[in-house]
């Protein structure tokens, strides 16, 4: 019974002292804002955020339905940018996989450009695709495509080879080889190269919004700014923050968590 | 008719697999034939090329009298490590090699109930590989290889990995399944006790210029004892040949 007892604690207890630390700070800070701006005056108040400054921003942006349609309009268009990124992400990891002569030669080149920051592809966008929708897009599938390639790669390279000859040995076709065997096996590495190229489209998604005009979260940070409104600005970096952690969470965490289940992955 | 090899060797450039050199062997229908040896003589190669998952450097390995080129159901092996894919069921496992093949899915069923029944298995049809035992992965493993009716069954070290104990159960088990089906097996062990229990035929490989260092017809009547006198002369008699080459 007690034991029960527990067990059931251990469960609540994390998330509580998470849910308190969290408290911790945010109170630290409105203390910060107080004593640095209210009292001693060091800082100027356009320039330092509070918590009750960015509430009534949130108040205000969410009256003005502003917010939300930042929120949809961005999560939208990264949808369509990640999985233009998947479909080409993985078709160009899995070619690179069976070519041996581009797994020699593109990688490498693909592994360089992986690296290049994705605001870099901004002023090519722009150029292309002018201040647009696509030109947004396009920043957003460079920025997490090649990743994607990458993972897709070492997803189905990491297969144990025993799979393989088990399949062969049984009479498998090299087709049914990797219908049947690799793209199951390399499902669980697969999904973390997905949901890391995910946080690369959340990411480069910004950078193109930030540039452009069109409506989304990028753009109402930039409107914060140049209303000299810091609270606002500071309100859509937590906003950004946790959509990227709630579709982390909702979509691949608890994918990731029921393929390990089934397959006694810890 | 029969699997042969003939003059068969198989050397590696860097790998760290081990060669075999200069075989000849011919293993008849019905026959389990197992080959023993020390660690790197080359037993693993010799199952691998026979399985068509090597070529062999020079000469031939012939099913019925036709090349091996590859591959294929008809030589279906059994590995040390199960091989079972975690992302089926115990069921789904065993019926995969009939999917291949697109066997009708009750022949599939029925098939696949009946070897898991064979293996004592079937209250264990939905679970998840992960939940069995050692020794029960291996019997799901054995039950996957039976159901495609190979010609020669291949086995590289199956009951290796497993406590004394459970691999003492399965190579009875597997005795007996021999004696009801008369399966064609080639059978791979370091264990000599293990090979004169099983087998109608002992394969000593060793390092030399011919891998194959002797063939010893085992006579003894089905089931066998492993503290019966001739059982213990025939272990004594292979061990003192696997050991009379010095460690590589």
């Amino acid at each position: 019974m007690t034991e029960k007892i527990s067990k059931k604690d251990t469960a609540i207890y994390p998330l509580l002292q998470q849910f308190l630390f969290l408290l911790g700070v945010v109170a630290l800070w409105q203390l910060l804002y107080f004593v640095g701006v209210d009292v001693l005056d060091i800082w100027k108040p356009y320039a330092m955020p509070s918590p009750a400054g960015v509430w009534k921003s949130l108040v205000r942006l969410v009256e003005s339905g502003t917010l939300l349609a930042a929120i949809g309009n961005s999560l939208l268009r990264g949808m369509i940018g990640f999985l233009i990124s998947v479909a080409a992400g993985m078709l160009l990891g899995f070619l690179m996989e069976h070519f041996r002569f581009l797994h020699q030669n593109m990688r490498p080149f693909v592994m360089g450009v992986q690296t290049l920051p994705s605001v870099c592809w901004v002023p090519f966008s722009i150029l292309w695709f002018g201040l647009s929708e696509q030109a947004i897009i396009f920043v957003v599938v460079m920025g997490s495509a090649f990743s994607i390639a990458i993972a897709t790669d070492n997803a189905i390279r990491n297969v144990p080879p025993i799979y393989k000859k088990a399949a062969l040995t049984m009479g498998a076709t090299q087709q049914q080889v990797y219908r049947k065997v690799i793209l199951h096996a390399c499902l669980p590495e697969l999904i973390s190269g997905l949901k890391q190229g995910w946080s690369f489209a959340w990411r480069a998604l910004m950078s193109g919004e930030v540039m452009t005009t069109c409506i989304g979260l990028g753009q109402t940070l930039i409107t914060g700014r140049n209303l000299a409104d810091i609270n606002q600005v500071m309100l859509v970096m937590i906003v950004i923050v946790l959509v990227g952690i709630l579709i982390d969470q909702l979509f691949f965490r608890s994918l990731e968590r029921s393929i390990h289940k089934k397959r006694g992955l810890s | 008719m029969s699997l042969q090899l003939k003059n068969v060797t198989k050397t590696f450039h860097d790998s760290g697999q081990d060669a075999v050199r200069n075989v000849n062997l011919e293993i008849k229908d019905g026959e389990f034939v197992c080959v023993v040896g020390k660690s790197g003589c080359g037993k693993s190669t010799l199952l691998n090329l026979i399985a068509g998952l090597e070529k062999p450097t020079s000469g031939e390995i012939q099913m019925d009298g036709s090349p091996i080129t590859g591959p294929g159901s008809d030589r279906v092996v059994m590995f040390q490590d199960h091989a079972l894919f975690p992302w089926l069921n115990v069921i789904q496992n065993v019926k995969f090699g009939m999917e291949l093949a697109g066997i009708p899915k009750k022949e599939q069923e029925e098939k696949a109930m009946k070897y898991l029944r064979l293996m004592q298995l079937e209250e264990y049809r939905d679970y998840a590989v992960h939940q069995l035992s050692g020794g029960m992965r291996q019997r799901v493993a054995l039950a996957r290889a039976l159901t495609l009716d190979s010609r020669i069954l291949l086995m590289d070290e199956p009951f290796s990995a497993l406590d004394k104990q459970t691999s003492n159960r399965l190579r009875a088990e597997l005795q007996e399944i021999w004696m009801k089906t008369r399966r064609t097996i080639f059978f791979i062990t370091h264990s000599v006790e293990e090979a004169v229990y099983l087998a109608d035929r002992v394969i000593v490989l060793a390092n030399g210029p011919d891998s194959v260092q002797d063939i010893v017809p085992i006579e003894l009547e089905r089931p066998r004892h492993v503290y019966d006198e001739s059982f213990v002369e025939y272990r004594r008699q292979i061990l003192d040949e696997v050991q009379r080459e010095p460690e590589k």
